[in-house]
């Protein structure tokens, strides 16, 4: 046993880290610390910024133009990301179908998507869940009918992640109704401004506007942007699934959420001493903080198992289910360490140029959205429930 | 033994349920919850013309209630409905006060609808606590001059006047202080509803009570006001049950409803479960109001921690089993579910009451 980085991995991580320092715009960290919301031009700018620097694609490998890192580097990298308080990198484009297409897709595909998705032309979103289908995808009812050189899509998909900016849409379809479900979905390509779609923002319960509902009315699809064969799109979606799940735990994400808990709680008083001395507050915060120590044991266990080039398991959904709850944990928390401010909703302290009077403490503006908010992190990218599943099918195997 | 209200109050429940039911929709409240004055003045009218304020007060101030059970069935009614009229805000919390200070003309208007007041007691550095004043009134002539900030004052903007919380050489007392004494800056609330900072700068204000009784007065009012949100929090509680298990009938994946899967059976019994407790700590609750000392703290203290805990396992499980949907603004559970937890921020939250239990159990 040896719980240590390795003496380059120490290096690279210190790297990775003065780079961030001097690259990273702080108006963006300040956004990222105080939850504000990200306009797409802040997301699309650093996105370019990490291009530029040839680590947007930190988690591909090095022929298709990645930085080749294996899975310890590229915890290490998202781990500080989530330290300097950086923008998330949209996981859709470079994470979700980027590996799809470099598994699955032809060498046309290649070279025209990967590229795009990487220089800023293109902003892909998700069109996997519908009203009907959501824990139970396989059903699935948007149909794709193929005339001629075409498909010509018809349906409707639901919690479009920030669908409102996209240029492209990767979509489940369903081609067959022969057989299982499962068997007769295939995965399109498709040009968000093909006539017949149509987006409708989904107002969020914070009052945040990130999903959307895509309609397809008779979309004109080429044939050629279909990936992989007819009826064989599950096993892409599965596949990129387990990619969406690398750093689903969202250890750097939690231990930077506690860092400004305990900030907090340093600083607000309760019966005159500082909260973190609370015994009911500080043993909350105790919990949450063994389990993430935990998880974080648990995930490096996972990555040095990937290092050596096995795939997780069950770990994954262990981890989804368990990143998720401390994540909702700590937000939960913090709402509570705000007491009676976390009450106010006041996002004019979000604009530049606001020099006060706060009602919460700066930076902690939008405690309670964020709480409300992060109730879908146990619903979405499968749910608890479902991870559960397929824990019990992995391992119980009944 | 009887645990069933009597004819007078189910009357009274019953006459809200059905106004709420035809009058009350709540695409109008969550729209009037995020603009001014958070709420709806007409509506606010017709509840006291009902009779909702009145049942708040005993006769002798002009009311025909005032019990603990009165309060109980008024806002269980109006946690059903999601009320966010300013009815314990602005009438029971500070009608309370004024009535023991014997103010009884604005009493009289409080309960007609005619007025509102607020009290105005948290202050931005104390996390619930409302013996944390930093607030000072100074003697000027017969009147009082009061200096210093309070926090989150829900529907401050419009009213008729404040009830102030300072600190004099004697300790903790209570002023009635004019609006136009008071500067405020208003905002939105999470949860639907407006609340605003409340400052004092030399404000003019007169002694309610005797001065250094404030925190004897501020606790009266203080379980009041739990007894309401509690009971608010369990009307709450049962329209979420019931649009939860609705789903569960009638949601279908994997081509069954999702009432049918056990792992979700087994979590809306322990919601089902949990929410009877909540019902017993708000009875008891209520029929605390008219013990006093020790009991009665620990018996206020107990259903305030009750409705956090069971509340927050609500709000979280009715969503989680939901879905996606739960999460939309279009859908009403979300709003519902806002205002659950959001109670756990008034009045102390479940560890603030937790203390208090242990507190008053040791001098019990």
């Amino acid at each position: 046993m040896d719980l240590n980085f390795t003496q380059e991995e120490v290096e690279f991580r210190e790297e990775v880290r003065s780079w961030l320092a001097e690259n990273l715009p702080a108006d963006l960290a300040r956004k990222v610390r105080s939850d504000a919301p990200l306009t797409k031009d802040d997301m699309v700018r650093w996105q370019l910024i990490l291009h530029e620097k040839g680590w947007l694609t930190y988690s591909w490998p090095a022929e298709f133009g990645g930085t080749g890192w294996g899975p310890v580097k590229q915890f290490i990298f998202e781990e500080e990301m989530a330290y300097a308080c950086a923008p998330r990198i949209l996981p859709f484009g470079l994470k979700m179908l980027g590996p799809v297409l470099m598994k699955f897709g032809t060498k046309e595909q290649q070279d025209y998507y990967l590229p795009r998705m990487c220089d800023g032309t293109h902003w892909w979103c998700q069109g996997y869940s519908e009203p009907g289908a959501g824990s139970d995808l396989a059903s699935l009812k948007t149909a794709a009918v193929r005339e001629g050189d075409h498909y010509i899509v018809n349906g409707q998909k639901t919690w479009t992640t920030l669908g409102q900016h996209a240029d492209w849409i990767f979509c489940l379809v369903r081609t067959s109704t022969d057989g299982k479900p499962q068997e007769g979905i295939s995965f399109l390509l498709i040009d968000m401004k093909t006539p017949g779609i149509e987006v409708r923002p989904i107002q969020t319960i914070d009052g945040g506007r990130e999903v959307n509902e895509v309609w397809l009315t008779d979309v004109k699809v080429p044939v050629e942007n279909l990936v992989g064969e007819e009826n064989k799109g599950w096993t892409y979606a599965k596949y990129l699934l387990t990619h969406e799940r690398t750093n689903i735990a969202g250890v750097g994400k939690s231990n930077q959420e506690l860092a400004r808990l305990k900030e907090l709680a340093a600083n607000q008083k309760r019966n005159g001493k500082p909260l973190i001395d609370d015994p009911f507050f500080a043993a909350r915060m105790a919990k949450v903080e063994i389990a993430l120590m935990n998880m974080e044991i648990t995930n490096l266990r996972v990555l040095a198992q990937a290092e050596a080039g096995g795939s997780p398991g069950a770990e994954s959904s262990m981890l989804k289910i368990l990143g998720t709850e401390i994540e909702q944990e700590l937000t939960d928390l913090t709402r509570r360490a705000l007491g009676r401010t976390a009450q106010a909703l006041t996002p004019e302290a979000d604009d530049p140029g606001f020099n006060g009077p706060y009602v919460a403490p700066e930076g902690f503006q939008n405690a309670s959205g964020v709480y409300f908010n992060h109730r879908k992190t146990t619903i979405y990218g499968g749910s608890t429930e479902i991870q559960k599943n397929i824990i019990n099918k992995m391992i119980v195997g009944l | 033994m009887e645990f069933t209200h009597t004819d007078t109050r189910r009357m009274l429940a019953d006459t809200i349920d059905r106004y709420l039911r035809d009058k009350y929709p709540l695409a109008a409240r969550v729209e009037a919850g995020t603009a001014e004055p958070g709420f709806q003045p007409a509506q606010y009218e017709a509840l006291a013309e009902l009779g909702v304020i009145a049942a708040l007060f005993p006769e002798d101030q002009g009311g025909f209630g005032g019990e603990g059970f009165d309060i109980a069935v008024v806002f269980e009614e109006l946690g059903k409905r999601l009320v966010n009229e300013p009815v314990m805000d602005n009438a029971l919390v500070p009608g309370s006060i004024l009535a023991a200070a014997g103010q009884s003309d604005a009493v009289e208007n409080i309960i007609a609808g005619a007025a509102r007041y607020a009290l105005a007691a948290e202050e931005p550095q104390a996390l619930y606590d409302l013996t944390d004043v930093e607030t000072r009134a100074e003697a000027a002539g017969d009147d009082w001059a009061l200096t210093g900030a309070k926090s989150v004052v829900k529907y401050a903007s419009g009213c008729d006047g404040f009830i102030v919380s300072a600190r004099t050489d004697k300790g903790v007392s209570l002023f009635l202080v004019g609006a136009d004494q008071v500067g405020l800056r208003d905002y939105v609330t999470v949860d639907g509803g407006r609340a605003a900072e409340l400052t004092l700068d030399g404000a003019a204000g007169q002694l309610l009570g005797d001065e250094g009784a404030g925190e004897a007065m501020l606790q009266e009012a203080a379980d009041r006001a739990i007894l309401a949100l509690s009971a608010e929090a369990l009307g709450i509680m049962q329209t979420v049950r019931e649009m939860t298990i609705e789903y569960l009938r009638t949601r279908k994946q994997f081509g069954v409803v999702i009432g049918k899967f056990q792992a979700l059976q087994h979590r809306m019994a322990e919601m089902l479960l949990e929410i009877e407790q909540a019902r017993s700590a708000v009875i008891n609750a209520a029929n605390a109001l008219s013990l006093s000392g020790a009991e009665r703290a620990r018996i206020i203290a107990a259903a305030k921690y009750s409705i956090g805990r069971i509340g927050r396992l609500v709000a979280e499980e009715s969503i989680q089993m939901h879905g996606g949907i739960a999460m939309t603004w279009e859908y009403d559970l979300g709003h519902f579910a806002k205002r659950l937890i959001l109670i756990d921020h008034e009045w102390g939250d479940q560890d603030f009451h937790l203390a208090r239990f242990i507190e008053h159990g040791h001098a019990a």
